[in-house]
């Protein structure tokens, strides 16, 4: 009888068994949930209605009206002229004319308060490239990242998974409107001394991911004053930048700069995405301006890892250069939003639940601690599974994005129609007065 | 009023001389530093624009560029190590030439004093064909249309990130078409990424740790000292090949190479092959690749097959890939993957298409998760999709590019055989790995770089030296042919000719 010899099992690395990606987290079984059971219209009325994934719909009618209207954006016109070019254009530092039109863009989201230069602008395929990206760049392995809370939960993994670096919370609460103040940022500080951690950096993300906030001038130059007397970085995550419900609520890092005659502005790095206000993830569109020349080039270089495809860009490039398009979507969309927003707010008032004041994003940050049984995140987590289970809803819990105080969850309004954001809230009402009820 | 009392102090006798000497230096030094804090910012309305743009910084010289990271360090922001590595001047040639090449491309008709680039495998020989499909096909194809209505939704919001099935699905019939049918794909083992590039790296990250090392053949393309190391922290270990027997690939150097790395301490993961091979353009055969299972085997290491020039052969030998060998013997398939793009085969290097194809579903499982950092854009995939899926139009570029690419490389090759130039053996590939050592000065790296500044410079012809390739044999160049019209051979062999004027054994051709 031939023994059989067991081939020993060939190795993988470290990262590819790692479990930094955070899929194993319970807060995931909502996202399978929805995928076994998905709401539909007509077809799945009694589905679970997805409310966890920020994504904007509101305003695709604008984009297939332009695309109906200029061919020439995506065909590159009769007989294809340009598309060769377009076809080898491979070279990291992108297309000029869509550098061009993205920094217009972004100086139209900002009221003209900012100004941005083309040659500044790195592009990756997608803001999850871009933040890795820095992280990379601004530290080393070991190195730790500062970030207020509550965050996005992407950014354990997004910022840790291959760069081995780390994230230190800077912890954020309700008493105050969960702003970030001096001392919650010296407090994360030392905290990640006495882990032996070198600090090179804070990230915020304004407006914010989680809360649907804008972050105040103050506490903006707060921030700026302490990475410059740290001597850290600051990277401005400002993907939702354009879905403030108003033009003039949001304040950039980039105005705040600005003011100061770009004084200390190397240690500052933008990150924007059309994948939040244009409501095109699909397209994988990321930029990182930064004032700093050393990591303009050193990022340029990186993305050779990450370029976006050069028929997007050109395509892109068409429709963000025409102003006509550009400064009615900007404001279209913000309306929409907004009355998105409105309603929302309305329907969970209507049904007894309170909101952070929020002024931007495609969510709001939603109260339920009172019905917690405890203040815990176990009770959270209970809560959380009644929503989704007999609810019908898929909501994140804030237990998922390193919030401090249990019973906040984020939900998610422009993701779907109308109709099924008054259904959502119906749910919710119903299951609030049987609570009530009991 | 308080400035006056000390200067009071003095006038009246009290402090003495010293401190009438001091006062007032004092007063003046704090007096210009109050002046330089509150002097009111500049109005500035643009940020201050980047000092360097790439180009210009790879002629920046040694000695300015060491100065200009040290200067930064004192009180300046840190960037990371890896970064201050990545952020140094580039100073292989591969880049130079390249970039030489861009800011002053040659023309027939608007800039034929231009440099002529042979340093980029780029296949334009078959844009009339693409061009013809995109200008029939298009209206249809990027956002697709529902019942006559424009609908953006199905690409705009968040697709899968490692590709949509549809894509999988169309990637998986043409890859199996250009290697003759001899394999299927499976599109459920396939990943698709923004490009080989980070198909390369993302495996790198996903089959090796910090410090550990691949085996790669030399020469080998210069893009994998980026791909493999950039941010993983994975090394090269360089097994050399030789033109004696043509740079093929031998067992024993690579067991060398093997063994002296683990002498050394160092953790070997895996080898990393190109086949068809870049830049000699020769291909793996069937016993050489059951040779490299059985090593990789006994070793218990990975196998990464680049194969992203399966498609573009004109030799009459049988190009067998390593999907076709696991498919008919009993080798262990998990350690096993490949790498393919369509930034050669189908000439679209600006639409970022990459595929990683593995046997071993946890490598599958990472790399999923992975390409989030680096997916494929929607258009593009919808446009592919479309592309892939038309049969007949597939049919005819794949005859036509073969035929093409068989003229323009026996052109290409003769042409340089009449300036006593000879090519190695190759069967695929958009480039000829030409043995320039007769024409170098002396038998050294030193001698082989003078010669490309030379055909760089004087001819204005930019070609990938060997030592870029780390090639051991000194004088060998990889010239890209696929990016000329016939008529401009003539032009490259003239400037040859010129650029090495000089040179004895250029003139006694046999």
């Amino acid at each position: 009888m031939a023994i059989e010899i067991e081939q020993p099992r060939v190795g993988l690395s470290k990262v590819a068994v790692s479990k930094t990606h955070g899929e194993d987290s319970p807060y995931f079984a909502g996202w399978k949930a929805y995928d076994e059971n998905p709401y539909h219209e007509t077809s799945n009325q009694s589905g679970v209605i997805q409310m966890g994934l920020a994504e904007n719909q509101v305003s695709f009618d604008l984009l297939e009206k332009y695309l109906e209207e200029h061919s020439e954006a995506s065909s590159w016109g009769k007989g294809a002229p340009g598309f060769r070019e377009n076809a080898l254009f491979q070279d990291y530092h992108g297309l000029k004319s869509f550098r061009q039109a993205m920094a217009n863009f972004m100086e139209q989201i900002r009221g003209g308060r900012a100004k941005f230069d083309p040659d500044r602008i790195v592009l990756t395929a997608g803001a999850t490239a871009a933040n890795e990206l820095l992280t990379f760049i601004l530290a080393d392995p070991g190195d730790a990242l500062l970030i207020p809370t509550p965050y996005y939960p992407g950014f354990d993994r997004d910022l840790r998974w291959r760069t081995s670096v780390n994230i230190v919370p800077i912890h954020c609460d309700s008493s105050n409107n969960f702003q970030i103040t001096p001392e919650a940022m010296e407090a994360a500080y030392q905290s990640a001394e006495s882990m032996n951690l070198k600090v090179r950096g804070i990230l915020i993300t304004n407006p914010s991911n989680r809360l649907g906030a804008t972050i105040q001038r103050s506490a903006l130059e707060q921030i700026l004053d302490f990475a410059v007397n740290k001597n850290i970085h600051l990277v401005s995550d400002e993907i939702y930048s354009g879905s403030t419900f108003s033009s003039s609520e949001f304040i950039s890092i980039a105005e705040i700069l600005e003011t100061r005659g770009y004084k200390d502005a190397e240690r500052v790095h933008i990150v924007y995405s059309l994948s939040k206000d244009l409501g095109l993830p699909g397209f994988r569109v990321g930029t990182i301006y930064s004032y700093n020349d050393q990591v303009v080039t050193t990022a340029r270089r990186m993305s050779s890892f990450t370029l976006i495809s050069s028929q997007t860009q050109h395509l892109l490039a068409c429709m963000l250069s025409n102003k006509e398009f550009s400064e009615n979507y900007i404001k279209t969309n913000r309306e929409r939003l907004s009355k998105r927003y409105d309603m929302i707010i309305k329907g969970l008032k209507k049904a007894g639940i309170e909101c952070l004041k929020g002024n931007a994003g495609l969510f709001c940050w939603m109260n339920l601690s009172p019905l917690l049984e405890k203040p815990t995140r176990e009770s959270e987590l209970a809560l959380w599974k009644v929503i989704l289970n007999e609810v019908k809803l898929n909501i994140s819990p804030g237990s998922s994005c390193h919030c401090s105080e249990p019973g906040w969850f984020r939900v998610c309004f422009a993701n779907m129609s109308e109709q099924t954001l008054e259904i959502a809230l119906e749910r919710i009402h119903k299951f609030m007065e049987q609570r009530k009820r009991n | 009023m308080r400035l006056i009392v000390p200067l009071q102090g003095v006038v009246q006798g009290r402090g003495g001389l010293i401190f009438g000497s001091l006062i007032p230096c004092a007063l003046f030094y704090f007096l210009q530093l109050y002046l330089k804090r509150h002097r009111s910012p500049k109005p500035q309305s643009n940020p201050p624009s980047p000092t360097t743009s790439s180009p210009k910084l790879a002629e920046m010289t040694r000695t300015s560029s060491r100065s200009n990271l040290f200067s930064r360090s004192i009180g300046q922001v840190r960037i990371s190590s890896r970064a201050i590595s990545i952020a140094k001047p580039n100073e292989s040639p591969y880049y130079i030439g390249l970039d030489k090449a861009s800011e002053d491309p040659y023309d027939r008709l608007s800039n034929p004093d231009g440099v002529i680039q042979l340093g980029l495998s780029e296949n334009r020989l078959c844009f009339d064909l693409i061009e013809k499909w995109m200008s029939e096909n298009l209206g249809h194809s990027i956002t697709g249309r529902d019942n006559g209505e424009l609908n953006i939704n199905g690409i705009a919001t968040y697709q899968p990130f490692d590709g949509t099935m549809e894509l999988k699905l169309a990637m998986a019939g043409f890859m199996s078409h250009i290697m003759g049918g001899a394999v299927t794909f499976e599109p459920s083992q396939m990943v698709l990424t923004a490009g080989a590039t980070p198909a390369i790296e993302t495996l790198c990250f996903c089959l090796a740790d910090q410090g550990n090392a691949f085996l790669v053949p030399t020469p080998y393309y210069p893009g994998f000292d980026r791909d493999v190391k950039f941010r993983t922290g994975v090394e090269l270990i360089p097994v050399h090949c030789r033109s004696t027997d043509n740079f093929a690939l031998s067992i024993t150097a690579l067991d060398q190479a093997f063994n002296q790395t683990r002498k050394h301490g160092t953790k070997i993961r895996g080898i990393l092959l190109s086949n068809p091979a870049n830049p000699v353009g020769n291909l793996l055969s069937r016993e050489m690749l059951y040779a490299i299972l059985d090593f990789a085997r006994e070793k218990n290491i990975h196998v990464i097959s680049d194969e992203i020039f399966a498609g573009s052969m004109y030799g009459n030998e049988e190009f067998v890939s390593m999907a076709e060998v696991l498919d008919s013997e009993g080798f262990d398939k998990n350690r096993v993957h490949i790498v393919y793009g369509l930034s050669k085969d189908l000439s679209l290097p600006g639409f970022r298409v990459g595929v990683i194809y593995s046997f071993n579903e946890n490598v599958l499982a990472a790399a999923r998760k992975l390409t989030r950092f680096s997916s494929v854009s929607a258009p593009t995939q919808r446009l592919l999709v479309s592309m892939l899926s038309d049969a007949r139009f597939i049919e005819e570029y794949i005859k036509t590019n073969k035929r093409r690419l068989q003229n323009m490389h026996a052109l290409f090759v003769a042409g340089l055989k009449g300036l006593n130039i000879r090519c190695a053996d190759s069967s695929a590939g958009l480039y000829c790995w030409a043995d320039m050592s007769k024409l170098i000065s002396s038998y050294s790296e030193k001698g082989e770089l003078e010669l490309w500044d030379k055909l760089l410079n004087v001819g204005k012809i930019n070609v990938t030296p060997g030592s870029a390739c780390h090639c051991i044999e000194p004088g060998w160049f990889r010239c890209c042919f696929t990016t000329l019209a016939e008529e401009d051979i003539p032009v490259v062999l003239e400037r040859i000719r010129k650029a090495v004027e000089n040179t004895t054994d250029l003139l006694n051709s046999s």
